[in-house]
């Protein structure tokens, strides 16, 4: 990678997936450069999570990754933390080439991470939570004066010498947690703290707070690595951002307050990998109204949802975790329980319940294939059938034969791979899973396929594969309701598409009306366009 | 699949995918369902996977390493073929009691959860339907109480557990105390006498030189390797649990099935109060002591997975015979009950032992694959 300075600009160069990485000159900040990773790969069966990774971090900055889900930002955390160890590249930290073999390794030479969701084990106190697995202690006893002193220092350094260290930390509100999380990371001499979404727990007024912890902590010479989805956050607290797509740095080093937004939001889409959608039917195949939802509410998950799929057709929702998006199906699959509104199919009112749902005619393939929608050491058959046996069943007994021959019908159609139907499950690869678990519902009239991420985990050879099922579906006259993070998908494989943010519909639209950084925006919270001096 | 080609609006249902109730070509339908058949002819005695068949073939082999001891400890004892035979009785009809015991528990375990009820249930089916005004009925009415105070108490089990969502462990562990002294207070903390001869008969009488209680056990665990192999129940317990969530998802009843799951253990109590009350031709409140941990031990050393979703019947059929032949094997040695129990202990670790090996490499197949699926 050309590390040349001169040559970047603040302004980038013309937008798109095809454009140079871009960095930008960081006179902006002082401090060394203590972490720096040079073409970092790592590699999962069938997914390529990094693919060439550079990233640069000085001391005393906050340090802004940016990507779309899937883009390996949570990988890229893994690695340095310790939990994942890379295929190839350098990770430089603090001047030296260093591969940690575990968490403990990186923690120990001063890489503290706070995960979005929060490792802190709720029913020991503030004290022992903050120097847990490195309690002060001598002769097997527990300092416990001295660790109290020694926390409630680390705390007002942090400026919250108000928590006090003997309180239990299932007490403690969100944001106080996230404090003993800092806390925990000070006790380890932290050189360098990862914050995964750190705003996503907080209320509003707490980010405030949260934000002149993380500038007091800069002021020491500390580094921080800041994930957020929300620009305008970047734009406050960031002083550089890299961005992040399909695995690889598209962009390093951008100013963080003036980079203008199209900049970072094209950085981020533009697609290296290119999907195969199939055709939309040129011919109006939309059917009759099939699944009518009016003002479905959930209080803290989504409000006042309404939406309509025809036969035939393939409605999107697009959102990020968190946006509302998975409960929405789940509430309107019967799975949970609406506060308000009705789920109506052909008109009539569901009964709560997933029963009532299935007897309608709606199938789900739930978001985590593994622990919602498999089992795994049962062969594949049973679980093609794992909704229908009971209908080739007589008088209880259960048919094992023609289950296996609607299933080798199913695995046929779906070019499953291995076509053995008596295998157990797990042996498959991600995508075949997911063929298995799509498949279930093309046995026994399913009407209305409610899919959940169906994509995740797969890769780009049987996506396209799954894109041709559920096209050919549609074309059968089932209606399909499809949720995904990733826009492109929603973009290319529905018809009409719903944006979610934060628990509610912001814009309703067919596909060819919108395009990705539109959604994009949409997605990402309308404040991404404040602030932006484009 | 075929070539997609844009079908027009006139016949939507004829496209590459298979039609939701598709007119498939019938000589297709026969030659899959041919082919499926003969492999299902193959596997009919294993129950589809063969990895419960490798771990009972495991099972037999302990079995006949148990017998060696035997013949080499005690050789005198075949001698005669028909005391080999009369040994042979002995251990099943030692095994009878428990194994029905053992066929419901396995039930359950595979469902998920555990009943540590289950010898208390048989005490309290037991007294109850030997108490003088049950006796009243006859024969008829004393089976008849002992199996619906037996499914009645799993019942009670069952929606504590699925409707009032309490642990399975703690559930049980209440009614073992709770049925227990209902037991007592119903007895009067006395021996109760059976007075029905056609009880009694149970336990004392043989069929073709084979005692009736062997029979029944047969009975029963041929019923329950029907039952959790062939039918729509069996396949809903493996997958409430296998995986409570997905089953929820796929649309079945996962509580109403949990409740089912302790009626039928206690169903199984029920048979096994019966059997018990015969063999004693009495019934009292403390009956069946420590049958719950007897009926998991079998089904554990059977291969059952304590987390649920996994088991076999022939293999916890096969744990309660090889319990049974141990104590055969010290009651022909003469050799202490504490000895006995100090073996089955170790048997019991080494049967888990050995599990948690296989499963632990399985979990760690698992995990890799989770891990793809964060990236």
């Amino acid at each position: 990678m050309a590390q040349s300075e001169e040559n970047a600009a603040t302004e980038p160069t013309a937008a798109g997936a095809d454009a140079p990485l871009i960095e930008a000159p960081a006179d902006t900040v002082a401090g060394e450069v203590v972490l720096r990773l040079t073409d970092v790969v790592k590699t999962f069966p069938g997914v390529r999570a990094l693919d060439g990774v550079q990233l640069e971090v000085r001391a005393g900055e906050v340090h802004c990754l940016l990507g779309q889900n899937g883009a390996g930002k949570s990988t890229l955390i893994k690695v340095l933390a310790g939990v994942h160890q890379p295929d190839s590249g350098e990770v430089e930290w603090r001047g030296e080439p260093v591969t940690f073999a575990n968490p403990q390794a990186a923690m120990r030479a001063g890489i503290a991470t706070i995960y979005q969701e929060l490792d802190l084990v709720e029913d020991l106190s503030v004290a022992e939570n903050a120097f847990l697995g490195h309690e002060h202690r001598s002769f097997g006893f527990v300092r416990r004066g001295r660790m109290a002193r020694h926390t409630r220092q680390i705390l007002g350094r942090l400026g919250h010498g108000e928590i006090p260290p003997g309180r239990m930390v299932r007490a403690l509100p969100a944001a106080g947690k996230q404090i003993v999380s800092m806390a925990r990371a000070l006790s380890h001499e932290a050189r360098l703290i990862i914050m995964d979404e750190p705003s996503a727990v907080l209320a509003h007024d707490e980010v405030g707070n949260l934000f002149r912890i993380i500038r007091e902590l800069t002021a020491q010479g500390i580094a921080v690595i800041y994930i957020s989805h929300r620009l305008e956050e970047i734009r406050e607290i960031g002083d550089r951002v890299t961005v992040l797509k399909d695995g690889r740095t598209t962009a390093a080093n951008l100013p963080a307050r003036d980079t203008p937004t199209r900049d970072l939001v094209s950085r981020m889409t533009g697609r290296t990998i290119e999907y195969v959608f199939p055709d939309r039917p040129t011919d109006d195949t939309v059917g009759a109204e099939l699944l009518q939802v009016e003002g479905l509410t959930r209080p803290g998950e989504f409000a006042d949802v309404s939406l309509d799929v025809r036969a035939g057709e393939i409605v999107g929702i697009a959102g990020l975790v968190g946006s509302g998006r998975s409960e929405l199906l789940e509430t309107i699959y019967g799975a949970r329980i609406a506060e308000a509104g009705s789920v109506r199919m052909d008109g009539r009112v569901l009964r709560p319940g997933v029963g009532a749902a299935v007897r309608a005619g709606m199938g789900m393939a739930p978001e985590e294939r593994k622990s919602q929608a498999l089992l795994l050491g049962e062969p594949i058959y049973r679980n093609v059938t794992l909704a229908t046996f009971g209908r080739y069943a007589r008088l209880g007994f259960t048919d094992a034969a023609k289950e296996r021959a609607e299933a080798d019908r199913i695995a046929e159609s779906l070019e499953l791979r291995p076509r053995d139907v008596g295998r157990p499950v797990r042996t498959l690869s991600g995508g075949n899973q997911q063929k298995v678990v799509v498949g279930r519902w093309l046995l026994g009239g399913t009407k209305l396929l409610l899919l959940d991420e169906p994509t995740r985990g797969v890769d780009v050879g049987a996506r396209a594969e799954l894109y041709q099922v559920i096209r050919a579906l549609a074309a059968q006259g089932v209606g399909v309701l499809l949720v995904s993070s990733e826009v492109p998908e929603v973009l290319g494989l529905a018809d009409r598409v719903l944006v979610m943010r934060e628990g509610r519909v912001v814009r309703e639209a067919p596909a060819g009306e919108l395009d990705e950084n539109t959604v994009l925006d949409l997605v990402m919270a309308g404040s991404l366009m404040e602030g932006a001096p484009a | 699949m075929s070539d997609a080609t844009p079908t027009p609006t006139a016949a939507p249902e004829r496209t590459q995918l298979p039609a939701q109730s598709p007119p498939v070509d019938p000589a297709e339908t026969a030659v899959a369902g041919d082919k499926a058949a003969s492999r299902g002819r193959l596997s009919w005695w294993r129950g589809e996977n063969g990895d419960g068949a490798k771990r009972n073939l495991g099972l037999i082999g302990v079995l006949a390493a148990l017998i060696l001891v035997g013949a080499v400890t005690k050789p005198d004892l075949y001698d005669d073929p028909t005391w080999v035979w009369n040994n042979i009785l002995a251990i099943l009809q030692l095994a009878s009691v428990v194994g029905v015991v053992t066929v419901g528990m396995t039930f359950v375990i595979i469902g998920g959860g555990i009943d540590l009820s289950v010898g208390a249930i048989v005490a309290l089916a037991g007294v109850w339907c030997t108490t003088v005004a049950t006796q009243s009925y006859g024969a008829a009415g004393m089976i008849f109480t002992a199996i619906v105070v037996g499914i009645c108490v799993g019942l009670v089990n069952g929606v504590l557990i699925s409707y009032g969502r309490l642990v399975p462990f703690i559930a049980t562990l209440a009614m073992l105390v709770a049925a227990r002294g209902l037991a007592a207070s119903i007895s009067n903390k006395q021996t109760q006498v059976s007075s029905s001869t056609f009880i009694n008969d149970i336990a004392a009488r043989k069929v073709l030189g084979i005692p009736i209680l062997v029979y029944i056990l047969g009975a029963v665990v041929v019923a329950g390797w029907i039952l959790l192999n062939r039918t729509t129940f069996g396949r809903r317990t493996i997958a409430v649990g296998g995986n409570p969530e997905a089953a929820r998802l796929a649309g079945i009843n996962v509580r109403r099935h949990t409740m089912l799951l302790y009626a039928l253990s206690g169903l199984c109590c029920g048979i096994a109060a019966i059997m018990l009350t015969s063999q004693a031709t009495s019934a009292q409140a403390a009956m069946a002591n420590l049958y719950e941990l007897d009926a998991i031990a079998a089904a554990i050393i059977g291969g059952t997975l304590l987390s649920g979703g996994r088991g076999t019947i022939v293999g916890s059929l096969l744990g309660v015979i090889i319990f049974a032949t141990i104590t055969n094997l010290f009651a022909i040695n003469g050799l202490s009950i504490e000895a006995q129990n100090m073996v089955k202990g170790g048997i019991i670790v080494a049967a888990v032992l050995v599990q948690q090996f296989q499963f632990k490499s399985f979990t760690r197949l698992l995990a890799r694959n989770r891990l793809t699926t964060t990236t």
